[in-house]
């Protein structure tokens, strides 16, 4: 793994803890208090903060440090998560969210609203919270009361904070001549007396000499007068102190970094050599003996932590730190103490490694797969339905007793493959959540733009479907929001005389319904003014002066191409696109759109979409000879014609009379020139379709084969587009079948051409 | 023999970072994504030094330190604590649960080896 490996990690976790970001500054939004909820956001700050900083990102560390300090101000209770303030987290979140595919796509940003941004968190930061209550509390510097039998009080009031070192003035007498008359580099003297935290924390005097040996030419003497006889002795008290003269050119700085972490809990006195000239004699209260220092015998050491020390071997180690001269035999006796440790939990320890693999199995976990490989086994777990499919049909016809163990086997196999196919359709399967999220950011900005205040409202966004429906659904989503908070909603003084909340309410849900997924968009607006809506469509010539439309035909004119009611081109809606494209795309996804609205109470928009793109329920029919698959979803029933119920309507046209209404026939077999007369309807099978527009027409074929779930194979992507055809399948007796277009053939049927638009374009 | 080190945190991608930093460097790194399971792997990987975020889900850096130094085996080893800045509130705290030291992020491969070269032999 390369660091942009990993930067390509850190991008997606951007997109997870965006996410995250956003859905709990809604909950907050919508009033939720739970600390947890805060610190999630928080955190999903931090994490991109920390990351970014890894890869130099700094104009995405600067914005997330910024929104970091706010947002702990909220963690912290000093400033209140209000409406208000959510409203410029909301927008802070967006601003993070661009910065960061800023990052990884290029482009530039909005750098004036970044730095609005910056300026309205940094004020509700500051607003809020006074600079004395930001610094440290007093009580969290304090060091604690030291444990070591001689505090030296003078150090320990010269470390209040974690920067605080004050140098003390020290004196020595027996360090003179000798080392300061072969002086290359400065001379430094260091007193360096652990206290028992030092231990306790994990730090080591040893390694500290160590470390500090590295600086510079140095020797060091260990005062051992403060040991105890062994029956006194706390064998994880501190009782050692070192004193070590070094020459390095190294500097105060690196010798006192050296002790970074272990300064509060040590006396650390460090003077260049000269100032302690002239002191009087302190050190005659510590005499101390010159102590051999081998340096390599450290290095050879295993690790050995001093507080690991067991009952038994409190006595093993107590004698070896009576015995102990020398600063190595400290090493020794803990290393020794610790290797009779890990042998006594050698077997504790097993038991408990197993216990827990088993809790960390147990676990909820997920592993992230390539999507590529998720498509290619649901590509061959599609040839395996077929090919089980065709085994089926061949054993059936080389086997005319129809019950042998064969058969039986084939049932299983069958049923397996349908399982494993299941399986596999729902590794693609995802929540909606994702899609839902970022329509929460365009409702923002569109109530931004228009002066509108707009709540969105989602509900079942954890419904799941395949992954490639959700990205296809974002950009028609997000186009029907923009049309219903620009067109639907009305603007608050509107509101307030119709006697309404000033804010407006658009509701996003998904549902599961009859193998489908099924997504309502509603709003609470005006609803469709259908006098606009049907002039506009006269002034276009979509309808006739005088046609005769239901409520639900008006309201259905908005899908036609080119069609606007909105009096000028706004913002929003003068990018070109309009609900036919939304149409067209849910219509390419094998989906259906709809809508329903109520003058003064808002517009609902159903979309129903398949749940995936690469099987389908079909019927499959023959057509003039020929087999054909006809969408299950768009069927809405079967029915043999009868003579009497055919009527003939100008000179081509005909119509079948069901329950007392007309409904065109379409001969599919005529529409897609299978053949150059019309089909007997009498001798055929009308299949009742809804098509575009909420009307039906029977689809006269030839007979019905039988229902089946297909794998559909993109025609598109293995030969060219196929007027009226969606796209294909293979049968179980290894022929191609193509899968009817239905609102095509539809179309087709009214006079229009067969568009080459018009299709299941994403199929297979 | 290769020296043993835990590392905690919750970002991914400061997780793959810490573990080509160290793998380069010739540790062995055994990873958790935060304080509850630092905990649970911390017997099966008998570390030799941890290092850990602060910031996490479920258990944050402060209780998974101080839940380490409750475990009799592990009380005296060397943890060190990842902090953005040198806060020093955060410092402290971390201190006071017992960390050994601290590495500031963002974090160079060097700083880091170096920090766990101070408080390993």
């Amino acid at each position: 793994m390369d660091m942009n490996e990993i930067k390509e990690i850190f991008f997606q976790e951007c997109e997870e803890q965006l996410a995250e970001l956003e859905s709990g500054l809604l909950r907050l939004n919508d009033g939720d208090r739970d600390p947890e909820t805060v610190n999630a956001v928080f955190r999903a700050v931090h994490s991109i903060k920390g990351g970014a900083g890894a890869f130099a990102l700094d104009d995405l560390v600067s914005f997330a440090h910024v929104f970091e300090t706010t947002l702990d101000c909220v963690r912290s209770n000093k400033l209140e998560p209000t409406q208000d303030v959510l409203k410029v987290m909301l927008k802070s979140a967006d601003v993070l969210a661009d910065l960061t595919n800023v990052a990884r796509d290029g482009g530039s940003v909005d750098q004036a609203r970044s730095a609005q941004l910056i300026r309205e968190l940094e004020a509700l930061a500051k607003g809020e919270a006074p600079p004395a209550a930001e610094a440290p509390a007093p009580k969290a510097a304090t060091p604690k009361a030291a444990s070591a039998p001689k505090p030296a009080p003078v150090a320990a009031a010269a470390a209040p904070n974690d920067e605080g070192f004050v140098p003390v003035a020290f004196s020595f007498d027996d360090f003179g001549g000798e080392e300061e008359a072969a002086i290359e580099h400065p001379a430094y003297e260091v007193i360096f007396k652990p206290k028992s935290e030092l231990y306790t924390k994990g730090n080591e005097a040893t390694l500290l000499l160590r470390d500090l040996s590295r600086l510079g030419e140095m020797s060091i003497h260990c005062n051992m007068d403060s040991l105890p006889p062994l029956d006194q002795m706390d064998p994880e008290a501190a009782y050692f102190s070192w004193k070590v003269s070094i020459k390095t050119d190294r500097g105060e700085d690196a010798i006192r970094s050296v002790f970074e972490f272990a300064e509060w809990d040590c006396e650390l006195e460090l003077i260049a050599a000269d100032a302690g000239e002239g002191a009087d004699g302190e050190t005659e209260e510590l005499p101390m003996q010159p102590v051999p220092f081998d340096l390599s015998a450290l290095d050879e050491e295993p690790h050995a932590p001093l507080g690991v020390v067991e009952e038994e071997e409190q006595i093993a180690a107590a004698q070896a730190v009576t015995a102990a001269q020398t600063a190595s035999n400290v090493v020794q006796m803990a290393a020794n103490a610790s290797r009779a440790a890990a042998a006594d939990k050698g077997a504790a320890a097993a038991a408990a490694a197993q216990n827990n693999a088993q809790q960390a199995s147990a676990a909820g976990q997920t592993i992230r797969v390539d999507l590529d490989r998720v498509d290619r086994l649901i590509n061959l777990v599609g040839e395996l339905v077929i090919n089980q499919a065709m085994l089926s049909q061949s054993v059936i016809e080389n086997d005319s007793n129809g019950v042998s163990s064969i058969n039986m086997g084939l049932e299983e196999l069958q049923q397996l493959t349908r399982e494993i196919q299941d399986s596999v359709m729902a590794i693609r399967a995802q929540p909606v959540k994702p899609v839902f999220q970022r329509m929460a950011r365009t409702v923002r900005e569109i109530a931004d733009i228009t002066g509108k205040s707009v709540r969105l409202v989602t509900e079942g966004e954890n419904t799941e479907v395949d992954k490639t429906v959700i990205d296809k659904l974002a950009e028609p989503l997000t186009h029907m929001i923009r049309n219903a908070v620009d067109h639907g909603l009305e603007m608050p003084e509107k509101r307030l005389a119709a006697g309404k909340s000033v804010e407006g309410t658009v509701k996003l849900t998904a549902k599961h319904r009859s193998g489908r997924i099924v997504i309502e968009l509603s709003d609470d607006g005006a609803g469709i003014n259908r006098e606009k809506v049907r002039q506009k469509a006269i002034d276009n010539d979509l309808i006739a002066a005088d046609a005769n439309l239901s409520d639900e035909e008006i309201d259905n004119l908005i899908f036609h191409a080119g069609f606007s009611t909105a009096d000028k081109v706004s913002d929003l809606s003068g990018r070109g696109v309009g609900m036919d494209v939304v149409k067209r795309s849910i219509q390419a996804l094998g989906g259906r759109i709809n809508i329903s609205s109520k003058p003064g109470q808002g517009s609902v928009f159903t979309m129903s979409l398949p749940l995936t793109l690469a099987v389908l329920d079909g019927m499959v029919v023959t057509v003039a000879g020929q087999t054909l698959v006809v969408p299950l979803t768009a069927i809405v029933e079967t029915l043999q014609p009868d003579a009497a119920a055919i009527h003939s309507f100008g000179a081509t046209q005909r119509l079948i009379s069901i329950r007392n209404s007309f409904c065109p026939l379409v001969d599919v077999g005529r529409i897609l020139n299978f053949r150059a007369t019309q089909a007997n309807p009498v001798e055929g099978v009308a299949l009742l379709v809804e098509s575009e527009g909420g009307g039906q027409r029977a689809l006269m074929v030839d007979a019905i084969q039988g229902q089946r779930q297909v794998v559909i194979k993109s025609l598109e992507a293995n030969y060219t587009h196929v007027p009226g055809i969606a796209a294909a399948t293979i049968l179980g007796d290894g022929r191609v079948a193509l899968i009817l277009d239905v609102d095509a053939v539809v179309a087709a049927s009214r006079g229009q051409p067969l568009h080459l638009e018009t299709s299941l374009a994403a199929a297979g | 023999m290769k020296k043993k080190v835990l590392t905690v945190d919750d970002s991914r991608t400061i997780r793959n970072m810490l573990l080509v930093t160290l793998n380069n460097a010739g540790f062995e790194t055994i990873q958790a994504e935060d304080g509850v399971e630092g905990l649970e792997v911390l017997e099966d990987a008998n570390p030799d030094v941890i290092v850990t975020d602060i910031n996490m889900p479920r258990l944050d850096g402060f209780g998974f330190i101080e839940g380490v130094r409750k475990n009799e085996k592990y009380r005296a080893i060397p943890i060190l604590v990842l902090t953005t800045e040198s806060d020093a509130e955060k410092k402290n705290r971390a201190r006071q649960a017992g960390a050994t030291g601290w590495i500031v992020k963002p974090f160079d491969p060097t700083k880091l080896i170096d920090a766990i070269e101070r408080v390993t032999a």
